[in-house]
């Protein structure tokens, strides 16, 4: 699978998309395969502020729970609510079905994220044990 | 999940080599390195939708096996354990459970009668040492010989309503013949002498066979029944799916629904329990907590709002206290809906009582509703 190279990442599995101001967020193809057939997705409401690290959601496959972590902040403007009842969309396109969409506070926090080289890198090293 | 028996080195069954061939998912479950679930073959819901509608197989020989044999083996079958193994003729298999003096479990069995004086316990992985000690230790005054063959086997399970047509395809024992809870012995696979048993742990139809533990021997067969399955679609199945399809059956799952804290009637299994059998080990604290009343039972859950209850998570009432816990709960794959059992007191059992659980803070509501979640269509083969 190929990382998307205009995205970024977390070593938590979260990627971000960037365009002006706005942010998109969405799980790694990495966390969907890791987590299994997805079943339950939980999202904040609109207006919900995100902290860069702090959990902004949750999601379920039939064995797991993993929370889902901000990569940045902002103010959550759109949520994907086909993923309440389309969960397994996570698992098909895991960096098509975003999750959120935000008002970034400070966009250049992408910068602090992975590229998607270094996030295969980072994938690969945690996967060779 | 109970920790007690993990080990520093996870113990492997002859099968671990075949389940990483097929890239399986590799957990520890109570000290065994077992596959979870086989992502590139299956995955956890096409396994699980595989044994509802066609076939799946298992490696189940992390379970052990304990034999009972000599002139006193009904005595001492029946002390400990509470169904009733009197009526049993050979080739039949009963589940039943053996307990502690206080009524509660040490473990769930299922007895085979293998001969006039010769039974054989299977139990589960994660009490086997418990359980063998337990055995020895509370069968000595009776005139038998208590035997651990828990290594001797690689247990397959063919489970699913194509699993008899498999299994068929690999066996001179005629399959039509033995019946639910009935075994055979058959050649299978070329290997003289099998125990095949129409047994499981999915609340379908299906069977259990033990062969040789030997590598290349337990390699073999299970290529032979993912062979032989190949034409009713059967895909290898991994714990994951076994726990999912055991809770729509209320299979009850050691060190959830049945443990040593929790008495047989709060665990609703005395269907299994035979009081009039005559004593046995348990049956008298039985007697004191029926007098006394029980105070808790295992019911069934279903969300009414979104959430999926799960393992330990609280139940509670519409107010906000605290009144139970959830044993055992998941997104039901064949069901597809989020379901749990639960220990509520006995005034929220009622079906369709409505209660709460408590899932990440947030109380999402839940109806009691009937079990078994799931009861296979009755159709004989």
């Amino acid at each position: 699978m190929a990382y998307p190279a205009d995205y970024r990442y977390t070593k938590e599995h979260e990627w971000l998309k960037v365009e002006g101001n706005t942010g998109t967020v969405g799980i790694t193809d990495h966390a969907q395969e890791s987590l299994g057939d997805i079943v339950f997705v939980e999202l904040p409401k609109v207006g919900t502020e995100l902290t860069a690290g702090k959990t902004l959601g949750t999601v379920e496959s039939v064995k797991a729970v993993s929370d889902i972590f901000a990569p940045a902040s902002g103010t959550v403007t759109e949520v994907n609510e086909a993923l309440n009842t389309s969960p397994e969309q996570v698992n098909k396109d895991a960096h098509g079905a975003w999750m959120v969409k935000v008002k970034l506070k400070d966009p250049s926090e992408a910068n602090r994220l992975l590229s998607a080289a270094d996030y295969e890198k980072y994938v690969a090293a945690e996967g060779g044990h | 999940m109970s920790s007690e028996t993990v080990a520093a080195t996870p113990r492997k069954t002859a099968l671990n080599p075949v389940h990483r061939q097929m890239g399986a998912k590799m957990v520890d479950f109570n000290g065994w390195d077992m596959p979870v679930e086989y992502p590139p073959v299956g995955g956890l819901m096409k396994e699980h939708l595989a044994v509802r509608n066609g076939v799946g197989v298992f490696d189940v020989s992390h379970m052990g096996d304990i034999r009972i044999a000599g002139p006193q083996a009904l005595a001492a079958v029946q002390h400990i354990t509470m169904n009733d193994a009197a009526g049993m003729a050979i080739g039949q298999c009963r589940y039943s459970a053996m307990l502690y003096p206080q009524g509660t479990f040490v473990d769930d069995v299922i007895v085979h009668r293998m001969g006039d004086d010769d039974y054989m316990l299977v139990i589960n992985a994660g009490t086997r040492e418990k359980d063998v000690s337990w055995v020895t230790e509370n069968t000595r005054q009776f005139d038998c010989k208590a035997e651990n063959l828990s290594d001797n086997y690689t247990q397959i399970a063919i489970q699913g309503p194509k699993g008899v047509n498999t299994l068929q395809k690999l066996t001179d024992a005629d399959l039509s013949q033995v019946k639910f809870y009935w075994f055979t012995h058959g050649t299978v696979c070329g290997l003289p002498n099998i125990l095949i048993a129409r047994t499981g742990y999915t609340a379908e139809d299906g069977f259990e066979i033990y062969v040789p533990t030997d590598e290349p021997t337990s390699a073999r067969v299970w290529y032979a029944v993912m062979e032989a399955g190949k034409e009713f679609g059967i895909v290898p199945c991994g714990l994951g799916a076994r726990n999912t399809l055991r809770l729509e059956g209320r299979l009850p799952l050691y060190g959830h629904e049945i443990s040593d804290s929790i008495n047989v009637w709060e665990a609703g299994l005395e269907r299994f329990l035979k009081m009039e059998k005559g004593d046995f080990t348990g049956r008298a604290a039985l007697e004191r907590a029926k007098a006394d009343g029980i105070k808790r039972t295992l019911v069934g859950l279903e969300s009414v709002d979104r959430g999926i209850p799960r393992d330990g998570y609280k139940v509670l009432d519409l107010k906000g206290k605290e009144i139970g816990y959830v044993t055992s709960g998941s997104y039901a794959p064949f069901l597809k809906k989020n379901i749990a059992l639960a220990y509520v007191p006995m005034e929220h059992s009622a079906i369709g009582s409505e209660v709460a659980v408590e899932i990440r803070n947030q109380p999402v509501k839940c109806k009691v509703i009937p079990t078994p979640f799931y009861k296979r269509p009755k159709k004989q083969s």
